[in-house]
């Protein structure tokens, strides 16, 4: 048993937090939060250039030979600096691809790892309250109709990975955005990020797989959506709880540093162990993420995403809560580390949707 | 106890509800279905009305103006007003602020100001907490220092709730640092408009504003805007957080906010029917409902003693009250589903704190849900931080 990184890995996350550190401090952050488009120009860029968006792809697939742990790792680091760039919807866009395979996906994995083409995934849809699983969006004649909602990247997006129901079976289709009948409504979540949501009318879409192939894309690909998503909640939980705790040493009531209430130590004892359980979760699902039982896996994924969204919105609010009326502010750090993980409590479904998942692939296993 | 409310409370009710019904001017109750805070003037119309009525200052004795209800009468009408979505009068003025003037201030002070607020006219916001005095308030710094017929004040308040509506300010202020902290405050009153104050608008999680910071650079104050006596200002505080603590229970607004969940809930769809049929929503919503009977019913107790308790059951019920607007708000933004995690800018267009020139996929009848979410989380902090009345309530009732 082995929970230590590799050196690769290991400078993978160093090259993450550096970016983090040059380009992304506090008041540049705020800087691109206020701006049109929410991210700052020629980050993507960077993002390919240090290789980050073929980290996480095997070498079959045209990326550089990792998985599920690179994502993880660069998601978490992302998380410390609440960047807001739509990595996680890479991530799903480049395992869907991988799964479906074939020459013209090549191309397009291709385009993606150079950081050339921007296509997202366009799972969701609002009947479906976070179940991906939910596809109402209708394809007759590779011609589609249907509404698909907080698609993340969908505002500097060319292209959509987008799920339909065909008869009976899913298929995959590639829509490009300018194509006649798209109508795409952009906003901002409330962790301040540019999401879409997009109104399919007789759109014409480019067949990429169906049926069980489509199926088995979209439930690996949201997988590792997941996975890279519990790294990200992880390193906003644990930026949250140090950042904390270093207020608590500095910050003076009653003429002593608050940190000296027993109260509020017990209250980041517990902030500290759910961090704790939310980063062994994420272990025990990375192992998972490499053995081939499917079911194991499934009960992973949700007992992670379970962990991560519960332990998330405690440490948040309880962050917020330990600052005081300082913690409520716009300005300061600590409201969108919890408004990021409120918004990742609900994600790729919230915990009442794992807590069930969970409990149907544990039946499966016994 | 045969019934729960006797038969003049409930007559009494319907008698709020049926002046509600024909006076609430029906565009006040539309701006207040968003539950977004009021506009000063919609605020200072509706109190026009109640005024008329003699019903704007419920809890005010007779004397000054009060209707001379009883405690569940009170109750009953802060109830009905929320169920009909009507603006709040200012609070701040009204509930906390006059308290004091009515009872420690001199009889000149009482007339020049308790009309005003009575009748909506002044607005007046509360100068408490520093950037170094939060939890402990007694430790604050900002100095008033005598000058003749004035004071002379300088230092800064922060967390001053909706003080871009004020005319007023009630402030404590440092008036002897030559003794032990409590007895160097007291409590002067202060026209916003003076020569030397600045306000700065702080922008909260909800991207909304509601607190203030205000910086005063020696501000001339008339020693007659004293109240009561030098160096007495903690108690009439203590007297004021008291009365805060009592109505921060705030169950009239979360009975509000339980109706419009369900009404939320009846409309959003989960598998193929309303959320409102799911199970595991209806058990959370049915937890929620169970502690606000518990709550409500704890808070008309408190108003039905015939002694003062000294603030034990008003922390008790400041802590289970704050917790639980915040569990009923985030359950609302969740019935929401995707557009619960949506920013909307407030449609009124007031106080916008950046506005980013999109388009919200929000329904009407989810506008401002995601916001209150957010901003609740300051319920356990403000009005006494929850860690605060815990030891309150282990200290004075407990003994521990």
């Amino acid at each position: 048993m082995d929970f230590a990184y590799t050196s690769e890995q290991e400078s993978l996350r160093d090259s993450v937090k550096r970016f983090v550190e040059r380009e992304f401090d506090w008041e540049e952050r705020f800087r691109i939060i206020r701006s049109t488009e929410g991210v700052a120009a020629g980050h993507w860029a960077i993002f390919a250039e240090l290789g980050w968006l073929g980290a996480g792809l095997s070498e079959a697939a045209g990326g550089f030979g990792g998985g599920a742990i690179e994502n993880a790792l660069i998601a978490e680091e992302l998380g410390r600096g609440l960047v807001t760039e739509p990595f996680i919807a890479h991530v799903v866009a480049t395992q869907l691809l991988a799964a479906i395979g074939g020459d013209v996906v090549a191309d397009l994995i291709a385009g993606l790892v150079m950081g050339e083409k921007r296509i997202v995934p366009a799972l969701q849809e609002p009947v479906g309250r976070g179940d991906w699983r939910l596809i109402e969006t209708k394809a007759e004649g590779h011609v589609l109709n249907g509404v698909k909602s907080l698609v993340e990247g969908g505002a500097t997006a060319e292209q959509l990975i987008v799920s339909a129901q065909d008869g009976d079976s899913t298929s995959l289709y590639l829509v490009d955005l300018q194509t006649a009948g798209v109508t795409r409504t952009i906003y901002r979540t409330l962790d301040n990020r540019r999401v879409a949501d997009v109104r399919l009318d007789n759109v014409s879409g480019t067949l990429l797989a169906s049926g069980p192939e489509a199926d088995a894309a979209i439930n690996r690909a949201v997988e590792h959506g997941i996975v890279a998503l519990c790294g990200e909640a992880l390193g906003v939980m644990d930026t949250a709880l140090w950042t904390t705790r270093d207020y608590l040493k500095v910050r003076k009531q009653f003429g002593t540093a608050i940190g000296n209430f027993q109260a509020l130590q017990h209250r980041m004892a517990d902030m500290l162990i759910e961090t704790e359980m939310a980063r062994s979760i994420l272990f025990h699902l990375l192992g998972a993420m490499a053995d081939g039982d499917d079911d194991a896996r499934a009960a992973a994924i949700s007992a992670a995403k379970t962990q991560a969204s519960s332990g998330g919105i405690f440490v948040g609010s309880q962050a917020i809560q330990l600052h005081g009326g300082i913690g409520v502010t716009e300005e300061l750090n600590i409201s969108h580390h919890y408004r990021r993980l409120y918004v990742i409590a609900r994600q790729f479904g919230d915990v009442e949707l794992h807590l069930a998942r969970f409990a149907e692939s544990v039946d499966r296993l016994v | 106890m045969q019934s729960f409310y006797s038969e003049e409370e409930k007559a009494f009710r319907a008698e709020v509800r049926a002046f509600v019904e024909t006076h609430l001017p029906p565009e006040l109750a539309q701006q207040g279905l968003h539950d977004y805070h009021p506009r000063r003037e919609d605020q200072s119309r509706w109190v026009r009305i109640l005024a008329q009525k003699g019903w704007s200052v419920p809890h005010w004795p007779t004397a000054y103006g009060g209707p001379g209800w009883s405690g569940v009468q009170r109750f009953i009408f802060e109830d009905e007003m929320r169920r009909a979505h009507a603006p709040t009068a200012d609070r701040i003025g009204t509930e906390l602020v006059a308290p004091v003037l009515y009872t420690f201030a001199s009889e000149e002070q009482r007339q020049k100001y308790l009309p005003a607020i009575r009748n909506g006219d002044t607005f007046w916001a509360q100068g408490f907490s520093e950037p170094g005095s939060g939890s402990d308030l007694s430790s604050l710094r900002t100095r008033a220092v005598r000058d003749g017929d004035h004071y002379v004040v300088s230092g800064q308040k922060t967390w001053t709730t909706e003080g871009h509506h004020g005319d007023m300010i009630f402030m404590l202020v440092r008036t002897n640092s030559e003794v032990k902290p409590q007895a160097g405050i007291s409590a002067l009153l202060i026209d916003l408009n003076s020569p030397g104050i600045t306000r700065r608008p702080i922008w909260t999680i909800d991207e909304g504003l509601t607190v203030n910071e205000f910086f005063f650079d020696e501000v001339r104050v008339p020693t007659e805007n004293l109240v009561g006596e030098e160096g007495a200002g903690w108690s009439y505080a203590k007297f004021l957080l008291n009365n805060e603590r009592t109505n921060s229970a705030e169950v009239p607004h979360t009975k509000r906010d339980i109706a419009q969940l369900r009404a939320i809930a009846q409309i959003e769809p989960k598998n193929g029917r309303p959320l409102i049929e799911d199970a595991g929503f209806r058990a959370r919503l049915a937890r929620i409902e169970i502690d606000t009977m518990a709550l409500e019913t704890a808070v008309l107790r408190a108003l039905t003693a015939d002694s003062h308790d000294g603030g034990s059951v008003a922390s008790l019920v400041k802590v289970r009250g704050s917790e639980l607007r915040q569990r009923v708000a985030d359950l609302a933004d969740e019935a929401l589903g995707d557009r619960g995690l949506a920013i909307c800018l407030n449609p009124e267009g007031e106080h916008r704190m950046f506005d980013d020139g999109l388009t919200s996929p929000v329904a009407d009848y989810g506008i401002g849900i995601a916001a209150k979410a957010m901003f609740r989380r300051a319920t356990t902090i403000y009005g006494g931080a929850n860690e605060i009345q815990r030891t309150l309530i282990a200290k004075t009732v407990l003994e521990l």
